[in-house]
């Protein structure tokens, strides 16, 4: 059997920037395993600008993004498998792989760093009634088919929730000539990045429905219109509110999915928030060796966070094949009144670097409010921030020197203003 | 001038062509579709009912039973995916007890075999899964779960390889009497037939009533249904029934074949033939009904929801099935348990047919078919040999379901035109994703293979188009 010390499942932003750092971290045998026909990932068909601020202070296009990583990939001499994919790892890390280049082969390794993405929920996660015709895409599989194929899907297009690509999508469709009749969100505010409600919607004066969904979608051989109509406060549709409007697309952005059946193949704990792994600040998983990263392990809005998080990941790979440290004292992160989820779960208060970012969603929209993290009832840190949105990840730095010797839980709070 | 042409490419049809196809008989079936299997036969519970619903004496009672014993070997011989998974049907109330025995004495009538009504521990223990609201429940260990389309398609192709020709997107519109023969004008141009076979679904009594006395009216009953994931497909083994209504068998819960779990049918009749919408309503009523038989069910895990029509008869409750008028055979009203009868059905039909014909048998049938490989079901090393010998089936393309980039230049090349039918044969887009990664690629696939643009392809055939054109090019 082919044996390797580090595998990398995924040969995205996140697997390139884990491949680099545990290079830089001094380990030698690595492999990224992509199943695409490049490497780069989703940000391959990201053709818009908006990638790199945090990372590089200037605003690249995703390919370009990317290919900054792919050329020190390139540099480092580290090897890489295209047209390939992970069908299975199990306990032992044993990986299932095939290929048209290497047939079926297993591989050991003794570290894998996960970095397979999210996938886009479809419309039958939403139930919406109605047909089932040609013409109903997932915004990023119609941002594929523009962006990387070039074919249009249609030139009458609806798109329904308001996520990021949804809002992209809705700009690049209006470039190539269609007509975005409209942006239906199901919730009262936007789960997409101000700047992208911004400079893909109002610029080009989509209107934005909020509190509105699709609730029939009609036409038999191709679609031909849908209704959307208003929701109530439990999301319900309020009868009378309907509305037809033709068009020969509907695009659904409607969320992300972590995709982990890899991840659960290899007996990987996962958060039933997040859907992703459960991990501490060096992005390991529940089973030794195994390490997460990227929007497999939460869905991300910045890839520049993405490469910052496998990077971490990738220097812990590195770490534990080359000097397998012992672990200290575990303190467990959890998320409260507002605050969903966290990432990293748990921290090694022992081990971690002097500060560690924690990142997390809220639950709703507040203004005037502040993240504050608790070490039982004393207050750690409090951050004031002006907006919370959920559309938008927050980032939490923890420092090992706050931290008190006898906290095992630390729990992010949002503080409401005073009415 | 055929011997015979049969109208409808469905499970029944499709089931007819295969048995005639054992004759020395010139035949061709006609299907309005772009493909076989696009009506009502491709959206059903896709059950082998075991044959304790229908009443004694009945033809469903009949076939139901014939159609569910020839079901297991058919699998093997045309190799298409069989579970006997048995069944249980529940009764919540002791008050309904009499409506349990009642079928449980109906089904003994009917032939059936091993049933038994399974009380508290001894149910619970089959299924854990169960409401403790269930008080007893009929236990039917002979019914089965099948793929429609896998069935189907194996008739067809099995059918195809004997001689019999299949005419696509070809409608029957007007059928008429031509001295010894007949004329059968369609949308395609007239097409003369000595016999004809219709096996038209819903719209089964428009050819009907244009050649016979005794008219029948279809009322197609809708059925919406959820498809669940895989993960959850093991919630239950067996598939689990309530009491039947006059409306029908009543909303199920059963795993399928490829090991999702299935919910549904509603019973809606509506007027509409062709209208396969799901409703909001329905879709409230199978999460509803469902959850009655199995409670906490995982509804965030829908991949997709469907609709299907079955072609109810206004006059009767039972099937029309025969030589209906002088050289005109159908197979009329066929509903549920219409999929386990069909190839009970086409035995029948198809013996008529050829005893009409005095038709030869041909010493050159070949009554055996293999399907497309099932990649994912292969131990490692039959599977390192065959991606040896032809890497495609190396190459994934559907990431969900683990299809190869080989399977689906199988299906292309064994007749799949559309996504749909690429999908139906080997399930690239029938996973998790729903074909949110790998449409472009089986696009990209059925240019190459079918040597069509973009332009040209369609989910399932007609106005079903994929794209309007190349970008900057697209016209309104």
């Amino acid at each position: 059997m082919k044996k390797v010390q580090l595998a990398i499942v995924g040969g995205g932003p996140a697997g390139l920037a884990a491949a680099i750092a545990a290079r830089e971290a001094g380990l030698q045998d690595i492999l990224i395993i992509e199943r695409g026909e490049a490497l780069g990932g989703i940000l391959g068909q990201c053709i818009h600008a908006g990638f790199g601020l945090h990372t590089f202070g200037q605003e690249l296009t995703g390919p370009e993004y990317a290919q900054r990583f792919i050329d020190r990939v390139e540099d480092m001499k580290i090897p890489y498998l295209l047209g390939t994919m992970v069908l299975d790892i199990n306990e032992n890390k044993v990986l299932t792989v095939t290929g048209r280049e290497t047939g079926l082969i297993q591989i050991q390794a003794e570290a894998i760093v996960l970095a397979m993405g999210c996938r886009e929920r479809p419309r039958g996660a939403l139930n919406i009634p109605g047909t089932r015709p040609a013409g109903i895409y997932s915004a990023g599989t119609a941002q594929r088919l523009v962006n990387l194929e070039g074919y249009l899907p249609g030139k009458n297009v609806v798109i329904l929730g308001s996520g990021d690509i949804g809002l992209i999508m809705a700009r690049r469709m209006t470039l190539e000539g269609a007509k975005v009749h409209a942006v239906a969100e199901v919730m009262p505010y936007s789960g997409g990045l101000k700047r992208n409600i911004v400079q893909c919607l109002d610029d080009f004066n989509i209107p934005l429905l909020l509190s509105t969904t699709v609730v029939d979608i009609q036409g038999r051989g191709h679609i031909e219109s849908v209704t959307l109509a208003q929701v109530d406060e439990r999301r319900k549709p309020i009868p009378g509110t309907e509305k037809v409007i033709p068009c020969d697309t509907l695009l659904l952005s409607v969320g992300l999915l972590p995709e982990n059946e890899l991840s659960l193949s290899a007996g990987v704990a996962l958060d039933g928030v997040t859907g992703g792994p459960v991990v501490g600040d060096d992005l390991a998983t529940s089973v030794p060796g195994v390490f997460a990263c990227g929007n497999v392990l939460h869905v991300h809005d910045l890839v520049d966070f993405v490469s910052e998080e496998a990077g971490r990941a990738g220097r812990s790979a590195a770490e534990y094949v080359l000097h397998r440290r012992s672990a200290g004292r575990t303190v467990a992160l959890r998320g409260k009144n507002g605050v969903r989820y966290t990432v990293p779960q748990h921290i090694d208060a022992d081990a971690m670097a002097d500060t560690v970012t924690v990142r997390f969603r809220v639950g709703q929209p507040y203004r005037g409010a502040a993240l504050c993290a608790w070490a039982g009832d004393r207050l750690i840190r409090r951050i004031p921030k002006r907006i919370l949105t959920p559309g938008e990840m927050e980032s939490f730095p923890i420092r090992k020197a706050d931290i008190p010797a006898d906290c095992d839980t630390i729990t992010f709070t949002v503080e409401e203003a005073a009415q | 001038m055929y011997d015979v042409l049969i109208v409808g490419g469905g499970a029944v049809g499709c089931a007819v062509a295969r048995e005639l196809s054992r004759y020395q008989l010139n035949m061709c079936l006609v299907e309005r579709g772009e493909d076989v299997c696009v009506g009502t036969s491709k959206a059903n519970s896709a059950i082998v009912h075991a044959g304790f619903d229908a009443a004694p004496g009945t033809l469903k009672a009949r076939f139901n039973v014939e159609g569910s014993e020839m079901m297991e070997d058919l699998s093997r011989e045309l190799d298409f995916d069989y579970r006997r998974n048995g069944a249980l049907v529940l009764c919540f109330h002791e008050a309904d007890m009499p409506r349990l025995r009642e079928l449980h004495q109906r089904g003994k009538k009917n032939h059936v075999q091993g049933l038994e009504i399974l009380w508290g521990d001894a149910l619970r223990k089959k299924e854990p899964a169960l409401s403790d609201k269930v008080y007893a429940a009929l236990y039917a260990p002979t019914s089965a779960i099948v793929c429609p389309f896998g069935m189907t398609v194996a008739l067809y192709e099995n059918a195809r390889k004997n001689g019999c020709q299949f005419q696509f997107d070809t409608a029957v519109e007007t059928i008429e009497r031509t001295g010894d023969h007949f004329t059968v004008h369609t949308s395609r141009g007239d097409m003369a037939a000595r016999v004809v076979v219709s096996c038209a679904g819903v719209h089964g009594d428009t050819l009907h009533n244009q050649l016979c006395h005794k008219q029948y009216h279809t009322v197609p009953r809708r059925g919406e249904y959820c498809l669940l994931d895989k993960k959850d497909g093991k919630i239950v083994d067996r598939t689990i029934f309530q009491l039947p209504s006059a409306m029908g068998k009543g909303i199920l819960v059963t795993p399928t074949v490829h090991g999702n779990l299935l919910l549904g049918p509603t019973a809606a009749d509506q007027e509409d033939r062709d209208s396969v919408a799901t409703t909001a309503a329905g879709l409230d009523t199978v999460t509803a009904t469902a959850a009655l038989s199995v409670p906490g069910l995982p509804m965030r895990d829908v991949i997709t929801s469907f609709a299907g029509l079955r072609a109810h008869l206004a006059e009767t409750d039972d099937f029309v099935i025969g030589e209906s008028a002088e050289n005109f055979f159908e197979a009329l009203g066929i509903e549920s348990p219409g999929l386990t009868s069909a190839p009970a059905i086409g035995q029948y039909l198809a013996k008529a047919v050829a005893e009409k014909l005095r038709a030869a048998e041909k010493a050159d049938f070949d009554p055996t078919r293999r399907d497309i490989p099932h990649l994912r079901e292969m131990d490692f090393e039959a599977r390192a040999a065959l991606v040896a010998e032809n890497p495609a089936y190396g190459n994934v393309i559907c990431r969900c379901e683990g299809i190869s980039e080989g399977e689906i230049v199988e299906a292309i090349h064994r007749g799949a035109r559309s996504l749909d039918g690429v999908k139906r044969r080997c399930r690239a887009g029938m996973g998790r994703c729903q074909g949110g990664f790998c449409s472009p690629k089986v696009m990209a696939l059925l240019c190459r293979e079918l040597g069509v643009p973009m332009e040209a392809l369609t989910k399932s055939g007609g106005g079903s188009y994929l794209v309007q054109g190349m970008t900057k090019e697209a016209q309104a």
